[in-house]
C-alpha cells in the first residue's frame, strides 16, 4: 500500500479565526480527486471535529493526511499537550470540559471525541501530559 | 419545500446567494441547533436538502454546513452575520437568510407547513 499523496497542515495556538480551515483543505483535496461522497462528509466531520478540539483543548499541533493508493485515507493529529487526564470519560457522550470560549463557537457538547469515533473505521488515541495523538483511518466504500 | 416558501414563512430577509435557482431549491428537512458538534453527529442522511436553523452567527456555522455538504442556513432571533461570515458564506456557495423569530417560533412555523425533521417524523 503506498502513499499517492501526503499532506502536512499547522494548527496554530489560540488562532480561532482559522478554526476549521484545515478541515476545509482536506475535503477540497478530496473533492478534487473525486472520492467518494459520503466517505468524504465523514472524513470531514472527523476532521473539522479534531482540528476543533486542538484548538479548544491543546495547544494547537500538527495534522497529516495521507492518501493510500486503494483509496484508504489516514489523518494523524498530534498537539504538544496538555494531554486527556480521563481518556474513558473524554469519550462519553456529553462529558465536557470545554471553556466558555469554545462554547461560544458553537463547541463544547461533549459530543466531539465519540462523534469523531463514530464516523471513523479506525480510531486510535494516546494521551500524556506531553500531548495527544489521534490516528484516524477511513476506508473506500466497497 | 423551497427556499423561498421557508423564507416568506418567516419574514426572513435574504443575505447571501439568492438567484433563482437558490429561491427555488427544495428542502424536505431541517434541523434546528445552536451547538454545531450536535449537527455534525446527527445530520447523516441527504444534508444537501436539509436547511440548518441556528442563532449561532459565526464562520463554524458556515464551516459546519460546508463540512456536511449543506447549501441553506436560517439565522433566527434577529442575529445577523458578520461581513466576514457572509463573505465565507459567498465563497462557499450557501444560501443564508435571517429571520426576527425565535428559534421555536421558526421551527413551529416551519412544521406547521409541511416541514420535517431530519428523521422524517412530521405529523403536523
Amino acid at each position: 500500500m503506498a502513499v499517492i499523496l501526503h499532506k502536512d497542515y499547522k494548527v496554530e495556538r489560540d488562532d480561532y479565526a482559522a478554526a476549521g480551515k484545515v478541515s476545509s483543505d482536506i475535503k477540497q483535496t478530496l473533492n478534487s480527486i473525486g472520492y467518494d461522497p459520503k466517505v468524504m462528509r465523514r472524513i470531514a466531520v472527523a476532521s473539522y471535529e479534531s482540528e476543533i478540539n486542538m484548538l479548544i483543548h491543546a495547544y494547537g499541533g500538527d495534522i497529516t493526511m495521507d492518501i493510500m493508493d486503494d483509496g484508504q485515507v489516514k489523518l494523524v493529529f498530534k498537539d504538544p499537550g496538555p494531554g486527556i487526564p480521563d481518556l474513558e470519560k473524554a469519550l462519553t457522550p456529553g462529558f465536557s470540559t470545554a471553556s466558555e470560549k469554545a462554547r461560544a463557537m458553537g463547541f463544547g457538547a461533549g459530543m466531539g471525541l465519540p462523534n469523531i469515533q463514530r464516523v471513523t473505521d479506525d480510531f486510535d488515541i494516546q494521551s500524556s501530559q506531553d500531548g495527544t495523538t489521534l490516528t484516524l483511518s477511513f476506508r473506500p466504500a466497497k | 419545500m423551497k427556499a423561498c416558501e421557508i423564507a416568506e414563512s418567516l419574514h426572513a430577509v435574504p443575505i447571501t446567494l439568492w438567484d433563482e435557482d437558490s429561491r427555488n431549491t427544495e428542502y424536505s428537512a431541517a434541523f434546528a441547533t445552536d451547538l454545531m458538534s450536535d449537527a455534525l453527529a446527527l445530520i447523516q442522511e441527504r444534508p444537501e436538502s436539509v436547511a440548518l436553523i441556528t442563532g449561532l452567527v459565526n464562520s463554524q456555522t458556515l464551516r459546519t454546513a460546508e463540512m456536511l455538504d449543506m447549501r441553506f442556513v436560517v439565522f433566527v432571533r434577529g442575529k445577523y452575520p458578520s461581513d466576514e461570515t457572509i463573505e465565507m458564506a459567498e465563497e462557499m456557495g450557501i444560501t443564508v437568510i435571517a429571520t426576527d423569530l425565535t428559534m421555536y417560533d421558526a421551527c413551529g412555523l416551519l412544521y406547521q407547513k409541511g416541514l420535517g425533521g431530519i428523521y422524517g417524523s412530521h405529523t403536523a
